[in-house]
C-alpha cells in the first residue's frame, strides 16, 4: 500500500467514526431549516465573555438573546463594604481598556458627594489622561471592529499607537493598565515634565500614524461594504434603549455630556461633537474615528493652557496627605490615621454623577449615610446599556453582520457584567 | 425648569408625591408606588419635563423593617438636558413594583438586574430573568444579609 492509499484509508476510517457517533445530520434543504447556535462565551469577535443565542432561519438571525454575566465580580457589593479611597482601584477593572477615565469618573461623584473640588491643574490633568484614554480605547475599538469584519492589518497598526499610550501611562502612573491615578480631591502625584514632553511627543506623531491607518480602512471596499447599511438603529429606538456615547451620536443625535452638562474643564476648550445620522455600523465607526480626532485637539489645547500649582485640595479631612509630610508632620499623620481608617464620611446623600466616558454614559450612583464606606453604590455602565439593542440591531439580519454590529458597537464585557 | 416640573408633578399627582429632597443641586422625588407608572408616562410625556431618556434604574437595601427596599429611577431630558430622580418603596412583604418597561423600553435590562440583586418582581415584564447570577441561585446578593463572602456551596462546581 503506498503512502496515497493510506491516506484514504486514514480518511476514510475518521469519516466512518464521525457517522458511527450520530453526528451528521442531514436536511433535504439545508436553508429551510431553523438552527439554535450559540455563540461565546468564549469567542473572539464577542469582545469578553459575551454569550450570545442566536436562532436562525437558513443564514438569517430570526431571534438573538445576549446572556450577560460571566464575568461578573460583585463590584457594586464590593463598594459597599471597603472605603471610598480603596473602591479606586476597583474602577480599573470596570472598562480595562480606559481605566483612567473610570477613575476620574469615580473620584468626581465622590468629591460631588463629599462637596470639594480639585484644583485647577488637576482638572487639567484629568481632562489629558480622560482623552487620552479616549483615543486609545477607540483605537482598539476601531482596531477590533476592522480585524472582526477581515482587515487584520489595522488593528496592528492601532495596537503600536497603542503601545505608545501605555508607554506614557506607565511612565505617568507606574502601570500600564491598573493605573488608580486620581484620588478624592485631587491626583496620585503630579504630571513631570518628563511625562509632559512624552504626550506632547506623542500627540504630534499620533495624527499621521492615525491617518495612515484609518486611510487604509476608509478606501477598502470590503471594509466599507461590510458595514455600510448594517445594523440600522433608528433614532428613536436608540433613545428608547438608552444607548449613549458614540452609538448614539451615530443615529443623528447630539448628545455628549461633555457639552451638555459639562465637568472638569471641557467648557473651556474648543471641540466639536462628531454626528452622523445613518445609525449603521459605518456611522459608529467614522463617529468614533472623528472623536479620536477631537480628542487630539482637546490633549494640545490642555497642554497649552494647563496652569501650574497643586494638584491636591486644600482638605485635610477629606484628601490624603503627602507621603513625605505623613513621616514628618504630626497632624498629617492624624488625618492621615483617620482618612485610612474611617475614611471621607461625607454628608448623609444621594447623587447621580455622570460622564462621558468612551462608550458612553458612565454614571456613579452613591447613597451615604454619613460613613466613610458608601452604602449604595451603583455603576451606570454605558456598555450594559449599549449591547440591550443587540437583539434589535442583529435581528433580520445575516449572520455573518454580528460580529460587525458587535464590533462597532464596541462594549467591554468587564463594564457590561461589573 | 425642574422646579415646575416638580411643581407640575405635586399638581398632577397631590396623593402620590410622598416627599421632595434636593441634595447638591439634585431633585429626588418620592412617588407611591402605585403610581410610579403614571408618573412616569406623564415625565415623559410633559412638555416641561421630557424625561425622554432612562439613565438608569437600580435598587438599594435601607435594611428598615418597613418599606426595606428602594427602586431609584434616574432620568434625564435629552431636550432640556435636565436631570431628575424618583424614588419608590417596597416593603419586604410585597415586593412586586410596576414595570417601566412601557414607558421606556431601554427600562428592559436595568430592571432585570434589579431583580437579579434585590429581588424586587417588576409586574408587566415579560423577560424577568436573572442578568447575572445563575438562574438556580436562590439568593439575591446585593441585600444587606447576603454576606460579603459569599454563601458556601450557594453556587454548585462542576463535579470533577
Amino acid at each position: 500500500m503506498n503512502i496515497e492509499q493510506a491516506m484514504d484509508v486514514r480518511q476514510q476510517r475518521i469519516l466512518a467514526a464521525l457517522e458511527n457517533k450520530n453526528t451528521s445530520v442531514y436536511f433535504d434543504d439545508a436553508l429551510d431549516n431553523e438552527m439554535i447556535l450559540n455563540m461565546g462565551p468564549q469567542h473572539p469577535a464577542t469582545h469578553g465573555v459575551l454569550r450570545l443565542l442566536i436562532k436562525l432561519d437558513g443564514e438569517t438571525v430570526a431571534a438573538c438573546i445576549p446572556e450577560l454575566g460571566y464575568l461578573h465580580r460583585g463590584y457594586e457589593k464590593l463598594a459597599e463594604n471597603v472605603s471610598y479611597h480603596e473602591f479606586i482601584p476597583h474602577t480599573d477593572r470596570l472598562d480595562y481598556l480606559s481605566p483612567l477615565m473610570n477613575n476620574t469618573a469615580y473620584v468626581l461623584a465622590v468629591e460631588k458627594l463629599v462637596g470639594i473640588e480639585a484644583p485647577r491643574r488637576a482638572q487639567y490633568i484629568r481632562t489629558i489622561i480622560s482623552e487620552m484614554a479616549r483615543i486609545s480605547s477607540h483605537l482598539l475599538g476601531i482596531g477590533a471592529l476592522a480585524m472582526d469584519v477581515g482587515a487584520l492589518t489595522v488593528f496592528t497598526w492601532t495596537f503600536r499607537e497603542r503601545e505608545k499610550m501605555y508607554d506614557i501611562f506607565e511612565l505617568l502612573t507606574g502601570a500600564r493598565f491598573t493605573t488608580s491615578f486620581t484620588r478624592i480631591g485631587g491626583l496620585a502625584h503630579d504630571m513631570t515634565p518628563e511625562v509632559i514632553t512624552a504626550v506632547k511627543e506623542f500627540i504630534e506623531q499620533f495624527p499621521e500614524k492615525f491617518n495612515e491607518c484609518i486611510t487604509m480602512l476608509n478606501t477598502n471596499r470590503i471594509f466599507v461594504e461590510r458595514l455600510d447599511g448594517v445594523g440600522v438603529i433608528t433614532r428613536e429606538q436608540a433613545i428608547a434603549m438608552g444607548m449613549s456615547g458614540p452609538n448614539i451620536r451615530a443615529v443623528g443625535l447630539k448628545h455628549d455630556l461633555r457639552r451638555t452638562q459639562p465637568y472638569l474643564v471641557y467648557n473651556e476648550l474648543d471641540f466639536n461633537i462628531p454626528v452622523l445620522n445613518d445609525g449603521d455600523c459605518l456611522a459608529r465607526y467614522y463617529v468614533r474615528l472623528n472623536e479620536v480626532k477631537e480628542s487630539v485637539k482637546i490633549v494640545q489645547q490642555c497642554l497649552d493652557k494647563m496652569p501650574s500649582g497643586i494638584v491636591h485640595a486644600n482638605e485635610p479631612k477629606k484628601v490624603l496627605p503627602r507621603k513625605e509630610q505623613i513621616y514628618t508632620r504630626m497632624e498629617e499623620l492624624i488625618h492621615d490615621f483617620m482618612l485610612i481608617n474611617f475614611g471621607v464620611n461625607p454628608p448623609v446623600g444621594e447623587i447621580y454623577h455622570a460622564v462621558e466616558a468612551s462608550k458612553g454614559e458612565l454614571g456613579f450612583y452613591i447613597q451615604s449615610r454619613g460613613e466613610g464606606h458608601p452604602w449604595r453604590l451603583k455603576i451606570r455602565s454605558p456598555s450594559f446599556m449599549n449591547l440591550q439593542s443587540t437583539s434589535q440591531l442583529v435581528e433580520g439580519g445575516m449572520i455573518s453582520d454580528i460580529v460587525a454590529v458587535l464590533g462597532s458597537l464596541d462594549p467591554v464585557m468587564g463594564e457590561a457584567d461589573k | 425648569m425642574l422646579t415646575t416640573v416638580v411643581e407640575k408633578l405635586k399638581a398632577q399627582f397631590p396623593n402620590s408625591i410622598l416627599g421632595v429632597r434636593e441634595f447638591r443641586g439634585e431633585t429626588t422625588v418620592h412617588v407611591k408606588k402605585e403610581d410610579i407608572l403614571n408618573v412616569c408616562a406623564f415625565l415623559r410625556n410633559d412638555e416641561a419635563g421630557l424625561f425622554n431618556y432612562c439613565s438608569d434604574i437600580c435598587g438599594a437595601d435601607a435594611y428598615t423593617p418597613e418599606n426595606r427596599f428602594e427602586i431609584i429611577y434616574n432620568l434625564y431630558s435629552l431636550s432640556y438636558k435636565h436631570r431628575i430622580r424618583l424614588k419608590v418603596f417596597v416593603d419586604e412583604a410585597d415586593l412586586h413594583c410596576p414595570s417601566v418597561i412601557s414607558v421606556w423600553p431601554g427600562a428592559n435590562w436595568p430592571e432585570r438586574e434589579t431583580y437579579d440583586m434585590f429581588g424586587i418582581i417588576f409586574d408587566g415584564h415579560d423577560d424577568l430573568r436573572r442578568m447575572y447570577m445563575p438562574e438556580e441561585f436562590e439568593y439575591f446578593p446585593l441585600r444587606k444579609d447576603f454576606p460579603m463572602m459569599g454563601v458556601p456551596d450557594s453556587i454548585p462546581l462542576p463535579r470533577k
